[in-house]
């Protein structure tokens, strides 16, 4: 799901940093009112998790690869800024360090995954688990839900941003300038893996870290 | 030992596994991520590489590109030894300036 350099053109991978930045300074305004020095621990356990999660590359059908990112098992445990900034600072690792992803993609990238996908996926784990007892089945399964949908909502928006360039992005003898494939081919191509697997991998790893957490770290569920 | 310790224990497992995620698409015969190919791969995708996608793609040179570290010879076990080294060097990057952005944000919370 790591767009690189030059599928995206200026006016794309602009406007999205021109999103994310807004989410990078409320999360950092944001953790300076509520974060505790000792969950400074924490923020680098979630992104050091989130980093290594994703070098797990899964086959699917149709040859490709793809990954679980592990945003929304952090948003649950560290709440969703420090999940945005966290996967946030993976992401911008692997894109400086690893060639993982485009320096011109950072704010897409960060933006499908680490801003969207928070928020997604602790939203609806919020609206499942909603009055269950931390130790209740009920958050494996909202965390879980929200872990397999919040993945699938990255998929599809790199999808778009991927798909939308042949039309917004075209030289002047009408051939795409960045990424070629339109919507009809970047929707179904990359929502298929995450829908039928890279999701339920999502899932299960977060179930199953929460499930320890349960066991172990209950007040982390708060 | 505290959970921190046992979890930091974990992602050095996860670190150590990570060769995995190269062994097992290639026991599948699988490529890339769809949607990562390299430009050049564009010309025998469609037959052309994208203008705009041409002067972008080699903006930025990484010094651990796809977590290989340089000038190891080919090879799945050697690739799979450099995953594992770009993994924890990854790791410690990461989780360091997560640590450090975390501790400047949490500046005004400090407990005793």
């Amino acid at each position: 799901m790591h767009i690189p350099d030059g599928y995206l053109g200026p006016a794309t991978y602009g406007t999205m940093f021109g999103a994310t930045i807004p989410f990078w300074a409320f999360a950092s305004w944001k953790l300076n009112k509520t974060l505790k020095a000792r969950q400074a621990p924490y923020l680098a356990l979630g992104a050091a998790f989130s980093f290594v999660l994703m070098m797990f590359n899964i086959p699917v059908l149709g040859g490709t690869t793809g990954h679980a990112t592990g945003t929304t098992l952090i948003a649950i445990l560290l709440g969703p800024w420090a999940a945005v900034i966290s996967v946030s600072v993976a992401l911008i690792i692997q894109a400086l360090l690893f060639g993982d992803g485009g320096i011109t993609a950072i704010g897409a990238n960060c933006f499908t995954m680490a801003i969207v996908g928070s928020l997604t996926g602790y939203g609806i784990y919020r609206l499942i688990a909603a009055g269950s007892d931390r130790k209740n089945k009920r958050r494996l399964v909202a965390g879980a839900t929200a872990a397999y949908v919040s993945l699938n909502v990255s998929a599809l928006l790199t999808a778009v941003l991927l798909g939308i360039q042949p039309l917004i992005e075209i030289s002047s003898s009408g051939q795409p300038l960045y990424a070629p494939y339109p919507l009809a081919v970047t929707i179904p191509a990359m929502v298929s893996g995450h829908v039928l697997l890279f999701g339920f991998v999502e899932a299960a790893v977060t179930a199953l870290v929460l499930k320890y957490f349960q066991r172990n770290e209950p007040a982390m569920l708060a | 030992m505290t959970t921190t310790k046992k979890l930091w224990i974990g992602i050095g497992i996860l670190a150590l596994l990570s060769p995995l995620g190269l062994i097992i698409p290639s026991l599948f015969g699988a490529g890339g991520a769809w949607g990562e190919w390299g430009a050049e791969e564009f010309n025998k995708l469609i037959g052309y590489v994208p203008e705009g996608m041409q002067k972008l793609a080699h903006l930025w040179k990484s010094p651990l590109k796809d977590y290989t570290v340089p000038g190891q010879a080919q090879g799945l076990a050697r690739k799979g030894l450099g995953y594992i080294l770009t993994a924890f060097i990854g790791v410690a990057i990461t989780a360091g300036l997560a640590y450090l952005i975390a501790n400047v944000l949490g500046r005004k919370n400090r407990e005793k």
